[in-house]
């Protein structure tokens, strides 16, 4: 469709004109923001930056302090172990609802209604709730405690130990709801006669989901999980709301250790060196994937 | 041939049949209503549909109740007696900082925020969409490949050089400044969403209006626009819900005068001093939560467009 716009004609700049004009705040963009201040941020990474930016470079010093920070080590281990979680339940729980709903069942637009609310709160509105229903004096433990068992102990926002987990709950409220919508629109998307067959065969219908459904739903949990995981990398919101990091430093998330050193701490390069190693953090998830989307001979089912 | 053809016939044929018998796809058989297979179904459904709805009834339900009632009573008991003194506090009087005027500062500061970010934003990513779709010059995919990479680098790596690009134009910490953050960042994934539907609608309709001597903008306010409206209510609802629950954003790019409401009440619920009023609490966080909840009830299915193509604005 393009073909008139290009190639080997006089006055190339001219070309297009009104397209490149109108461009030009995508341009920016692309260019000065996202390129430039990437590069920006990796650049002032290697300096001792502290209230400002300032360009004396000190190698690899800033990322030998952070990786020697046990605040940041917890932030990783924090992260590792609620991204995985997370990734596993949301999937798990967000594909179960699906299925449930897929078997042409009444009410459905009711069920679809609640199961998504959640996800049109912001993570902060999500995270005080949560605050408040896992609260131990007023919350589920003190429920349970008034109904008689009173050595019940769920105190996760309190407890260093388990607090990430916590946070996981409020999280998978919030965001499993998404999850199951597109399972959902991936299960419909799956052929009826591919059913009628598996019936015909007499294969049990989990067999028929765990060895035919799945696998052909192979796009729609790569999307799934590359949504997730990019959310995974950036929580924050939640964590501020529901713990402040808390209690003492054991819930900390890389997002919230950049955050505090550069507008807090003010001690930039730390920021800095915490930021690049989150853009490392999601190159590793992003490129294999753009690689599997748009490299080796797209093949879309 | 024919043999497609006749099993196309009884295909058919069990489709027509199948809704009548309200079988799912699992059995030949009619199923009575009260099958084990339905009360599994429904109790699951039902459960989980509790679990969604609980803290939904715990916020309204505390939020309701005096402060007395509160400290004796369980979260889940329904209020004695309903006071709405709570949600007029949290309104009007509530402190965060040095300003005890409620959340009613933070709302409109995020209606003030929100309305001209979703305009403006939307505004220039449908012309980008559009020129991108019919309009390609040398460069426009390799710049809009940047933005959608763009869109998948932590907000925090381009943060700081926007703190100082901002302050060096004077308007860091201003309403302007942060509108000018989030119409950057609701670039990359409405772009993409403008761009997609350009592309997907007839072709001959553009080369027409050339032939006929239309030029970009004609185009664009006559021909394009006029046959996008879904999308721009898609995109208007992504930005909306996106932008209201920012917090990031906020808390980085103004001051406490300008604070949007999710910081504000972030600020009013954590704050270390004074007692903890939770069901004051409660009012504000239904208060904050209400604008999206209202998009997402009013939209419906537009809705979970939006989010399913904008998830990964996270």
């Amino acid at each position: 469709m393009t073909g008139h716009a290009q190639a080997g004609r006089p006055n190339k700049l001219l070309r297009n004109l009104n397209a490149k004009i109108a461009s030009i705040p995508m341009i920016l963009t692309a260019l000065v923001i996202f390129v430039g201040g990437t590069l920006w941020t990796v650049f002032y990474s290697f300096t001792n930056s502290k209230l400002l930016p300032r360009l004396s470079f000190v190698g690899f010093d800033q990322y030998e302090r952070l990786w020697a920070a046990p605040r940041w080590v917890t932030a990783i281990e924090n992260l590792a172990l609620y991204g995985i979680l997370s990734l596993i339940f949301s999937l798990v729980i967000g594909f179960l609802l699906a299925a449930l709903m897929d078997q042409k069942i009444r009410f459905e637009n009711t069920f679809r209604t609640i199961f998504l609310y959640p996800f049109a709160l912001s993570f902060i509105v999500t995270g005080l709730v949560w605050q408040w229903v896992l609260n131990p004096d007023f919350g589920i433990q003190s429920v349970v405690r008034s109904l008689g068992w009173t050595s019940f102990t769920f105190n996760p926002l309190y407890t260093p130990e388990i607090v990430i987990y916590g946070i996981l709950i409020a999280a998978l409220w919030q965001g499993t709801g998404l999850v199951m919508c597109l399972m959902l629109a991936g299960l419909r998307g799956i052929d009826e006669d591919i059913w009628k067959a598996a019936r015909v065969d007499g294969i049990p219908m989990w067999k028929t989901y765990l060895f035919i459904v799945i696998p052909m739903m192979r796009p729609v949990f790569i999307t799934t999980i590359v949504i997730i995981a990019s959310g995974i990398v950036k929580v924050y919101d939640l964590v501020v709301a529901q713990t402040s990091g808390g209690p003492g430093i054991s819930s900390e998330v890389p997002a919230k250790y950049v955050y505090d050193y550069m507008f807090q701490a003010q001690n930039l390069g730390q920021g800095f060196a915490a930021s690049t190693m989150m853009l490392v953090t999601v190159a590793i998830i992003i490129v294999p994937w753009a690689y599997l989307e748009f490299g080796g001979g797209r093949k879309r089912g | 041939m024919a043999n497609i053809g006749t099993l196309n016939t009884t295909a058919a044929g069990i489709d027509a049949v199948a809704p009548r018998l309200g079988d799912g796809p699992s059995g030949p058989k009619p199923r009575p209503r009260l099958s084990a297979r339905n009360i599994i179904l429904y109790g699951t459904l039902t459960v989980a549909a509790l679990y969604y709805l609980l803290p939904l009834y715990v916020m309204v339900v505390t939020s309701l109740k005096g402060m007395p009632e509160i400290r004796l009573g369980n979260i889940f008991s329904p209020p004695m007696e309903i006071t709405f003194q709570p949600w007029v506090k949290a309104w009007a009087e509530a402190c965060t900082g040095l300003n005890c005027d409620g959340l009613s500062r933070g709302f409109w500061n995020s209606v003030r925020i929100t309305v001209p970010s979703v305009i403006i934003s939307i505004a220039i990513a449908s012309v980008n969409g559009y020129a991108l779709a019919n309009w390609r010059f040398r460069g426009s995919e390799l710049f809009f490949s940047i933005l959608i990479i763009g869109a998948f680098i932590p907000y925090q790596v381009m943060i700081y050089p926007i703190v100082i690009i901002l302050r060096e134009i004077g308007i860091y910490g201003t309403l302007t400044g942060l509108v000018i953050v989030h119409s950057i960042f609701g670039m990359p994934i409405l772009t993409l969403l403008f761009r997609n539907y350009f592309v997907s609608l007839p072709e001959e309709l553009f080369k027409a209006a050339r032939v006929d001597g239309a030029g970009f903008w004609q185009i664009f306010l006559k021909i394009m626009m006029p046959m996008s409206l879904p999308i721009f209510v898609v995109a208007m609802i992504l930005q909306v819900t996106g932008i209201w629950n920012d917090f990031l954003f906020g808390v980085v790019f103004t001051r406490p005068d300008t604070y949007p409401m999710t910081v504000q009440l972030n600020n009013i619920v954590n704050s270390v001093q004074g007692v903890k009023e939770y069901n004051v609490n409660m009012a504000a966080t239904i208060l904050t939560g209400l604008v999206p909840l209202i998009v997402y009830f009013v939209s419906g299915r537009l809705f979970v467009r939006g989010i399913a193509a904008g998830a990964v604005k996270g």
